[in-house]
């Protein structure tokens, strides 16, 4: 019990430090984020409520008052979920923003991550079952080379080829023009083609990590005392690989599949530039080159946030799967 | 932790061969035998070698390139001609002369913002794993909360502030969110060496602190320093390009990630000027590729188990 509790004290403290990042950051700034945005919507004509300005002195900085009453209006504003409004998109909220975003985002990479995780934990124990053979160098030196590829240059050439070369599938966007959101098959088919290049551009690089620290931690773990115990028994060969070797090996793989997932949002930031897909790195994007402060902070707690809570939960499971883990934090 | 093996050879044809030369090489030239070890690996060999070309081209740039890589005086969107060996871009600037002085970019981006994460992960690491105790928990957690923390939106939310981005502020922005994990693994090496006869050995000698950390631990942490340091050097090249191809790079510096930039806004995609965009990630990925493959070699140097491949 002492690791969960351990665990989530560990969750508590980054979810704390990531809020107060996110607060500090603003206000390292030289000049003044809030008020450059303050005065930009009101030049605007349409009429800006005077607690919605308060909302984004609150996330971005106020000239007056002191930190640490800005920190406490800032904590209890995070707490509502009240990130102020979006300065491009005027008359909505930064939730709003999200919550259109957030989804699109969530199905491109989640589908492509555990895509890649099943394929890269397979492939890396076939190459740890087959080491040093023809088999294992095909994927060892193939994922190396793979794994050199910029994303968002991959993504690029494959807009080239097969978006404007080949017209197999559409170029930009998450939808056609004809269609609108919603659970209608015009749209899940046309929002699935505009789909594949994206996840085809994620899924070239996505295997590579898994393969390379599956096929390692197995030809570890295939070397251990209890796997040549297993030899000298004369198990078959197959049974040694699956249930000595894969089965310790395939653990550390859980926990590298949330972290990873820090590094898979900055490749689907990317991604979804160069396709213009409309999930949270283009937003993050768009609000950075029309100094969207609001929004772009926002935008940064929530992949932060997300991120916290995927690593959480995988420290949860390891703790599950793996009993020694259990022990060796409370020892 | 692992017994020394004796370097075998590969029963391939030639490698033999090539190890006598190697060996043969270094005994002429008193090459140091670090240097003999990564050159006998035939991967990091390759490696050395196109890290050398790269290096040569990024020295010597202004007398490669033809013409300055922002004078636009040319044809607009030529594809590859003699004159032009690599085309123009939509601007009409000679996309070869781009390509050569953005080498000079991303070298000095991996060989700074690496030495600096490096230099970051160093401090924190040896700080927590030698001192232990509360200073160790704090430090693990700035190390855990740096590991996942997403670096790409730290670093564009980072420099989205910034009224004027230098290639010093991106070097910067790229340091400060790369160390982490070269420290997690420092941190975790120094654990199993302090403990190591040699170092209490030291401490009953009368060495202080400083002076056990720099001449007892370090030099025998150095293969993993080096192999931390291709790794954040690697990551600060990526983040380079990948920052300048959102537009958020030095604005004043041609690099490869600048080029990917314009081609894709320029619309090499539409004009089919395609050396504009396959020649810089081309570049990119052999830059990272001599990385990854001189990787190998060090991956050797440190654990003398995986020399017999």
């Amino acid at each position: 019990m002492a690791y969960f509790a351990r665990r989530f004290a560990f969750f508590l403290g980054t979810l704390w430090a990531a809020v107060t990042l996110n607060f500090l950051i603003p206000r390292l700034q030289p000049g003044d984020p809030a008020e450059a945005i303050v005065s930009r919507l009101a030049g605007q004509s349409e009429s800006v409520d005077p607690a919605q300005l308060q909302a984004i002195r609150i996330m971005l900085g106020a000239p007056d008052g002191n930190l640490f009453d800005q920190y406490l209006q800032y904590l209890g504003a995070v707490v509502q979920g009240d990130f102020g409004v979006s300065y491009t998109y005027f008359p909505y909220s930064v939730t709003h923003m999200i919550g259109e975003a957030l989804p699109w985002t969530v199905i491109l990479v989640g589908v492509t991550q555990i895509i890649s995780f099943i394929v890269g934990t397979l492939l890396g124990t076939w190459a740890a079952y087959r080491r040093n053979s023809r088999v294992d160098s095909v994927i060892t030196l193939g994922s190396t080379f793979l794994g050199t590829l910029p994303f968002f240059w991959l993504a690029l050439l494959l807009i080239y080829v097969f978006a404007i070369t080949l017209r197999w599938f559409p170029e930009r966007g998450g939808y056609g023009g004809g269609s609108s959101p919603g659970w209608s098959w015009i749209f899940i088919s046309d929002a699935f083609q505009h789909s594949v290049l994206p996840a085809v551009a994620l899924l070239i690089t996505g295997p590579i990590g898994w393969i390379i620290g599956m096929r390692n931690n197995m030809v570890q773990s295939l070397g251990e005392d209890h796997a040549r115990l297993a030899v000298a028994r004369g198990l078959p060969r197959r049974r040694i690989a699956l249930t000595y070797g894969a089965r310790i090996a395939i653990l550390p793989n859980v926990t590298g599949f949330a972290i990873a997932l820090g590094s898979v949002l900055g490749g689907a930031v990317l991604v979804e530039t160069v396709f213009n897909y409309p999930g949270m790195g283009r937003l993050l994007l768009e609000s950075v080159s029309s100094r969207d402060y609001p929004l772009m902070q926002a935008i940064f707690l929530f992949t932060t946030v997300g991120v916290l809570v995927a690593n959480f939960l995988a420290d949860l499971l390891y703790g599950f799967l793996d009993p020694r883990v259990r022990k060796a934090e409370t020892a | 932790m692992s017994t020394p093996a004796p370097a075998v050879p590969t029963p391939g044809t030639d490698t033999e061969g090539l190890q006598a030369t190697a060996t043969e090489l270094a005994r002429r030239s008193r090459l140091p035998g670090w240097f003999v070890i990564l050159w006998r690996n035939r991967k990091c060999r390759i490696g050395l070698l196109m890290l050398g070309a790269f290096i040569v081209v990024a020295l010597f740039a202004p007398l490669i390139a033809p013409y300055g890589p922002r004078d636009d005086a040319f044809p607009t969107s030529l594809g590859p001609t003699g004159g032009h060996w690599l085309g123009t871009t939509a601007q009409g600037e000679d996309v070869f002369s781009q390509l050569v002085v953005g080498a000079r970019t991303s070298l000095i981006v991996g060989l700074a913002a690496g030495l600096l994460s490096t230099l970051i992960g160093l401090v924190i690491g040896l700080t927590a794993g030698y001192l232990q105790g509360w200073v160790d928990e704090v430090l693990s957690f700035l190390i855990n909360l740096g590991l996942v923390v997403p670096a790409l939106p730290l670093m564009v939310t980072l420099a989205a502030y910034a009224p004027v981005r230098g290639l010093w502020l991106i070097i910067f922005v790229i340091s400060v969110t790369g160390w982490a994990y070269g420290a997690r693994i420092k941190r975790s090496q120094i654990i199993t060496l302090r403990t190591r006869d040699y170092i209490t050995a030291a401490r009953f000698a009368g060495d202080g602190t400083a002076r056990i950390i720099a001449r007892e631990i370090v030099p025998n942490m150095t293969s993993l320093i080096v192999v931390g340091f291709m790794g954040a050097a690697l990551g600060a090249i990526g983040g380079e390009a990948g920052l300048a191809f959102l537009g958020l790079g030095d604005p004043q510096t041609v690099s490869w990630g600048t080029m990917l930039n314009q081609a894709s806004l320029g619309g090499a995609l539409l004009t089919g000027q395609w050396a504009w965009l396959i020649a810089p990630g081309l570049a990119l990925s052999l830059l990272i590729t001599s990385f990854t493959l001189i990787n190998f070699g060090i991956d050797a140097l440190s654990n003398p188990h995986l020399r017999e491949d």
